[in-house]
Order: structure tokens, then sequence, then C-alpha cells
């Protein structure tokens, strides 16, 4: 403290452990968690657009998944992929799984393995939908596949020629998919796939983003994007609504409803973090005029 | 040789590619679609080249440390294999004077890490479907080691940041100004609208001022202004890049070139 | 100095402790996730060794993945497969059997050249698949940004200011429509910095700067989400698969 003097409660405050906010924050994320704090979502028009679009798709529409993303935003993206891919599963549309990150690979290996396999056992693997995988070369990749998917994708994951994948005998490039459903992490992601497919290629794209993502991307809706799920937020609401029209899915899990409990209390926490941070420095600061003017 | 020859390929190939978007027939759009094709496959070299570059700086670091940690405990004198144990702990973890070596053991796991994922992805071990199998089978040991080793080391590294952007927040977000105080009111809106919370502090208000609602005020502010302001930085950035692009391909820009001495 | 030597030593052991029965109560897997997982959330408290090793580890496996993952999916079937099928036989048989394409030396002698840059001589010679890179970046790049970011994102501004719905003022999409063309239009003036930020044009850059605040502050809430949605993921990891605590 300047010129030795004495510390008032406000300036502690201010000087706060960043340990103390650390513990205050785990503790916001994981009370609501044990106590299982569950809320009830309403669809928001930019999350509604997607789930009308493929709940409209007749059955065996193309629609396209792609996983562009990591790890680091599994949590986020996930609910939104296991929500979507249900829903047109229900719908028996064509899903044709790709990657544009090599993680992407895992985590729909592991989705068809959690989801697909059992929940929907009549769903046959290159009939009723096929994963293509992962292929380097970003949005160049994209570029080649708007002309000629078969050019970079001459198998599927599991080796099998693309060309003998009865499901894949109608796709020739991307103009071919009825929908694009792009969940992405950033670079490649929803961007990549507006930029080089869905405007050159007049395809129907719509995203599936992390919340840092979500802002940066409402200038293309709706315009040029067909819908746009933000963050576990747009999962919650879209696994809402899926529960809401297929009473089958009231027993499935619900990461992004379950996860809405924790995210509302710590927003709180930190919201009110940033009060007292606030009233703090105000306080002091009129400390410091008050003892100048003097 | 040097410069000019890169120069040139970047003059054709960015050249023939946007031809190619006006003239999508032969040769351009075979061109470009072939330029395309082979930058995909590029691309994947630089994973390679990632690959190495961690071989050569952590081999380098690694071999350094263990030179210089055997050299330290051999100028203690006695048998020194049983000073290097003794003192491993010391030795391994920065404990060296020389700057070069310290810290050689982290190198180390990093080298064990990079082998061990290597060793089991490029061999495809566990893998039920052997060598054809796919790569990332559910069952094979690759796919293991992606969900329990990757997969968390990632996560967490990301997920600590809801702990500094809480701090942060705490520490600088302070209404200091108007533009200020419209950040942060924004801020709050969207935080309480895009929970729960926001839809049960303002349920009870009346249908004539359903606007005011948090969660509708949020849907629009990330709607109309959020967009407005996002839409005037895409274009700012739209033409950064389309600026870029083109001092790249006729050859103004040459940073990526690096310098002449290499 | 010794008291605390041997304070470490027991944590140490505490922690290999830990580790043993949970992997004895819930496999070796499961065991090593959560204890990687806490070693970086150990970071909150100060830097640590096991932070330190966890951040290495995490480094050799990642750059590991990515090249395995290049290897398999695109090395293997899109280049070797392609120059010289038979040898990918025992891999993707489904392709060892179509032509070879020696126009994939091109992008094979450009990767090479790439890796270059490891040699200690000689690494311009990576300039040359650099401005291979590069040169496609920048042509792809600017003919999307321009039809889709720039001239897209204009088109979409262009929006009617008084909107009417059955012959009376629709008021709210009216008022959105106009703060939408004068955000943007206030916003870009104040990205403009060739002229001085006074008189009419000082007021349209200082809406500009209102309307960009806003868009950082929603920028933030939705950073804050972000955030706490990767927070929430590993502690289910840790609260229900590991310590299976969540229902």
């Amino acid at each position: 403290m300047p010129n030795g003097t004495p510390q008032t409660f406000m300036d502690k405050v201010q000087a706060l452990d960043r340990r103390v906010v650390f513990l205050f924050i785990a503790l916001a994320v994981a009370i609501p968690l044990l106590f299982n704090v569950v809320f009830s979502e309403q669809v928001s028009p930019i999350v509604g657009s997607i789930f009308e679009r493929v709940d409209n798709l007749p059955e065996g529409s193309k629609v396209l998944l792609s996983f562009d993303y990591s790890p680091s935003t599994v949590p986020e993206i996930q609910p939104m992929v296991d929500a979507t891919i249900r829903h047109a599963a229900t719908k028996n549309l064509d899903i044709y799984i790709m990657a544009l990150w090599p993680t992407g690979q895992n985590i729909a290996d592991e989705t068809i393995h959690r989801i697909l396999e059992p929940e929907f056992p009549d769903y046959q693997y290159g009939e009723d939908y096929v994963n293509i995988g992962y292929k380097s070369g970003n949005q160049g990749l994209i570029n080649v596949i708007l002309t000629d998917l078969k050019k970079m994708y001459t198998t599927d994951v599991r080796g099998t020629a693309i060309d003998s994948i009865p499901m894949m005998a109608s796709i020739r490039n991307l103009r071919n998919f009825d929908m694009i459903l792009a969940f992405g992490g950033g670079f490649p992601g929803v961007k990549e796939w507006v930029l080089f497919a869905g405007d050159p290629g007049n395809v129907p794209v719509a995203g599936g983003v992390t919340a840092v993502s979500a802002p940066l991307l409402y200038p293309y809706y709706p315009s040029q994007l067909l819908g746009l799920m933000g963050g576990i937020k747009g999962a919650a609401e879209y696994e809402a609504e899926l529960m809401r029209r297929y009473p089958r899915f009231e027993t499935a899990t619900t990461p992004g409803l379950d996860m809405m409990g924790p995210q509302a209390v710590a927003h709180i926490v930190i919201m009110l973090f940033i009060v007292i941070g606030n009233v703090a420095y105000f306080a002091t600061r009129k400390k410091q005029t008050t003892g100048r003017g003097a | 040789m040097r410069r000019q020859v890169p120069l040139i390929i970047t003059f054709v190939v960015g050249s023939v590619l946007i031809i190619a978007a006006f003239i999508p027939h032969y040769p351009f759009g075979r061109l470009g679609e072939n330029f395309s094709l082979y930058f995909d496959i590029i691309a994947v070299f630089a994973f390679i080249l990632g690959g190495g570059n961690l071989i050569r700086i952590h081999g380098g670091k690694f071999t350094r440390g263990i030179k210089l940690s055997i050299a330290a405990a051999k100028k203690t004198g006695g048998f020194w294999p049983l000073t290097f144990l003794i003192e491993f702990p010391f030795l391994a973890f920065g404990g060296l004077e020389d700057k070069r070596g310290r810290d050689w053991f982290f190198s180390f796991i990093t080298l064990a890490g990079f082998v061990a994922m290597l060793y089991v992805g490029l061999f495809k071990i566990g893998n039920p479907d052997g060598w054809g199998g796919n790569v990332t089978h559910p069952l094979s040991t690759f796919q293991q080691f992606y969900i329990y080793m990757f997969n968390p080391l990632q996560a967490t590294m990301y997920a600590l940041l809801a702990f500094f952007v809480a701090s942060a927040s705490y520490r600088a977000f302070r209404a200091k100004s108007p533009e200020a105080t419209i950040l942060l009111a924004t801020a709050f809106i969207i935080l309480l609208g895009r929970t729960p919370a926001g839809a049960y502090a303002t349920g009870w208000m009346p249908e004539s001022l359903s606007f005011l609602h948090v969660p509708n005020l949020a849907n629009w502010i990330m709607a109309v202004p959020n967009l407005a302001g996002q839409r005037a930085i895409l274009i700012g950035i739209a033409l950064g890049v389309i600026a870029m692009s083109l001092r790249v391909i006729l050859g103004v820009e040459r940073t990526y070139l690096g310098s002449d001495r290499e | 100095m010794e008291r605390r030597a041997i304070w470490y030593l027991l944590g140490f052991l505490v922690v290999v402790l830990a580790f043993v029965v949970s992997t004895a109560l819930k496999g070796f897997y499961i065991t090593l996730g959560a204890f990687l997982t806490l070693s970086i959330l150990s970071f909150l408290y100060k830097d640590n060794i096991f932070y330190k090793a966890a951040e290495h580890l995490f480094v050799g496996v990642s750059a590991a993945y990515w090249m395995t993952m290049g290897f398999w999916t695109v090395l293997i079937p899109n280049l070797i497969g392609k120059l010289h099928p038979p040898i990918v036989r025992p891999f993707v048989p489904a392709i060892a059997d179509q032509p070879a394409n020696y126009f994939y030396l091109i992008p094979a002698v450009l990767g090479i050249m790439l890796l270059w840059r490891l040699s200690p001589k000689g690494p311009w010679i990576s300039r040359w698949s650099l401005a291979f890179i590069v040169g496609t970046t920048a042509g792809l790049n600017f003919i999307r940004y321009m039809a889709s970011d720039l001239l897209g994102q204009i088109n979409s501004s262009m929006v009617p200011l008084v909107v009417l719905e059955n012959g009376s003022l629709d008021t709210l999409t009216s008022i959105s429509n106009i703060v939408i063309f004068l955000g943007v239009f206030c916003g870009l003036i104040y990205f403009f910095f060739s002229k001085e930020h006074k008189g009419a044009f000082g007021v349209g850059s200082r809406i500009g700067i209102w309307i960009l605040m806003i868009t950082f502050g929603a920028g933030f809430g939705y950073t804050v989400m972000a955030r706490i949605s990767l927070l929430v993921g590993r502690f289910q990891f840790l609260l229900g698969d590991w310590l299976g605590l969540l229902g």
C-alpha cells in the first residue's frame, strides 16, 4: 500500500488472492453438478431454424456432418452433435460424416460407437450412414470436394473403396448434399464451410459452434447460414426441442441441459465478482480522490 | 533462384486460382482443382515437419541435459552412476548450473509421449482389424491414448481459462468510461440471458414488455447490434485479406520467404 | 530444506498411492485421464512439477497424434497409394489395384522440399513449397472473401429501414434494420483512419465505437460461457466418470 496507509476492507477486497476466485468458480460448477440442477429451455429462432430444416427434410435426404473440433471444445459441441445425429437418424436421413480436423475423426468414431450403433440398431453402415473421415487441406479440401469428392476421398475410414459404398453412389460432390451441418471450434470451421461450400455451391449450411465463435458468425445468418447453435446454450435448446417433439428421447442423455445448471450458477458468480470488483474499485478511488482533495 | 522461383510459383498458383473462379473451364478449372488438391496433400507434410522440429529441439535439450548431468555427477568424484541416481531429482529438474541443460527431464517426457503415441498409432497397436483397420477404431490403443491422454490434457488446458477469465474480469473489468459501461452492461445481459437465470429473473414481466425479458433482449443484442459490429469487423478483415492476397500474389509482400541469409 | 524435501517425498508417495488405488478400482486408462486432468488443474495453485510434466507430455503426444493421423489418412491413401498403389495393399487393399498417377509426384516433391527445413543445409529449398502453400491460400481467399465477406455482407446490410406489415409499421423490425444499417456504416467509419474523426464523421465514429462496445460485450459474455462449459466438461469427467458421484 503506498505511503504506508493502512489497508481498508475495500483495498483488501481489490487485492483478493486470485485463488479465492478460482475456488468460488470451482464450487459454482461442482455443487450444481453434484445436485443435478436442471432447467427447462426454450428454442430460439436461430437454433429453431436448424431444427425445422432437419425435421422437414424428406426421408433419405443426404446430410453431411463435418466434425471440425477437438477435445478442447468437446463439452460444448458434442451435445449438439449427439442431438442432431439422433434427430437425423430418427428422420431416416442419410448421414455422411467427415472431418476437417484430425481429431474430428476420433470423435466421429466415438459418437457412432456411443449413439448410432446402440440407439439405432437398424441404421446400417454404408447404407444409412458412413464415416469418410479426415483429410488435410482445410479450405483447400472444401474447394476440392466442392467439385469432386472422390479426388480426396478414395476410401472411407474402414478402408472400403468409396465406389463400393452403396450410399456414396449418388454423391459426386458437395452440391449433391441437401444440407451441410458443420460443427466447429475454430479454423477451419463453419466460416470456411459458408465461404467455400455454402456460397459457391449453393448448399444450405448450418453450424454448431463454440460460444467463442458464435458472435462472429451472426452476420452470415440467415442469408448465408441456415441457423446457428452457439455454445452449450444452443445445444441445450436443440435437446429440449428434440425431447418436446419426440418423446422417445425423454430418457436419452441430455448433456447440454445438464450443463446449463452449473453454467447459470457460474455466470452469476462471475457477475457478482465483477460487481464486487467495481464497488471496491470505485470506493477506493473515491477515497483517493477525497484524500487528494483534502 | 532462391527468391525468384518462389515468387513465380506464388504468382502462377495464386493467379490461376483467381482466373479459375471466373473461367472455370479447361485449362484453368482443371489447374485450379489440381493446385487445391496438391495443397491438401502438401499440408500433411507440415504435421511431419512439426514432429521433426519437436525431435530436433527436445532431443537436443535432452542429450545436452544428460551430458551436463553426467559431467556434474562425475565432478563430485566417486562412482558417478550412483551419484547420478542419488542426485537425479536435483539434476533432472532445474538443478543444473548450466541453463542450457536445465529441465532436461521434461524434454524426456515430451519425447517419451511422442514416441509412445507414434508407436501405437503408426503400428496400429491393439487394432482389432490389424494393419488394414481404421486408425481411430474405438478399441485400438491409439484411440485409448487419444481418449485418456490427449483428450484430458487438451481439454483441461482450455478449461483452465475458465478460472483465468473469472479472475481477470474481477480485476480488470471496470466501468471506468461510458464505453466500458456499455460493454459491461451488454456482457451482463448476455451472461444472464444465455442461462435459465435470465428467464427466471424477468419471467414475471407482462407480455407487453416481453421485449425487456432478458433472454429476448440477449437474442436481440446478438442478432442486431452484435451482428452490425461483427459485420463491420468482417468487412474490414475481408478488405485486409483481399489486399494481402493481392500483395502476396504480385510479389509485393515477401516476408513469408524469410531472410536472405537462409 | 530437509523438512521440505520430506514433505515433497511424502506428497509424491501419496500421489503414487492414490494412482495405484484408483487404478485398482477404476482401471488404468481412466485413472491416467484423471491424473493428467488434476496435474493440469494443479497449476491453479501454483506452477509445479506435475503441471510441467503434463504440459510437456501434451506437446509430445499432440505432435505424434497429428503425424499419425496425417500418415494414415492422407499420406498413405492420397499420396503413396496414388504413386504406387500396390505398396499400400496391406493397409488399404481397396485402392491397391488402381492405376498409378504420376502427377502426384508434384505434391510429393514439394512436400519433401518442405521437410528440408529440418536440414541444417539449404533450408531455402523449403521456400518453393511454402510459396505454393501461400499462393494457393492467397488465390482461394482472394475470391471467397471478396464474394462472401465483402460483397455478401454489404449485400446483407442493404435492408429496408421502414418495414410495413399489413399496412402498419413494424416498429421492432424497422428499429432493428436501422441499427444494423447504421451500425455497420458507423463501425466502418470508426475503422477509417485516413480522415480525422471530427464533425459529422466524428459523430459516426462515436456511434461506431458504441456498436463495437456492444459487440465486444457480447463477445465477452459468450467467451465466459464457452470457458465455463469446458470446465463443466472436466468436472463431469472427474466427478462422474472417475469418482462416480454424478447420477
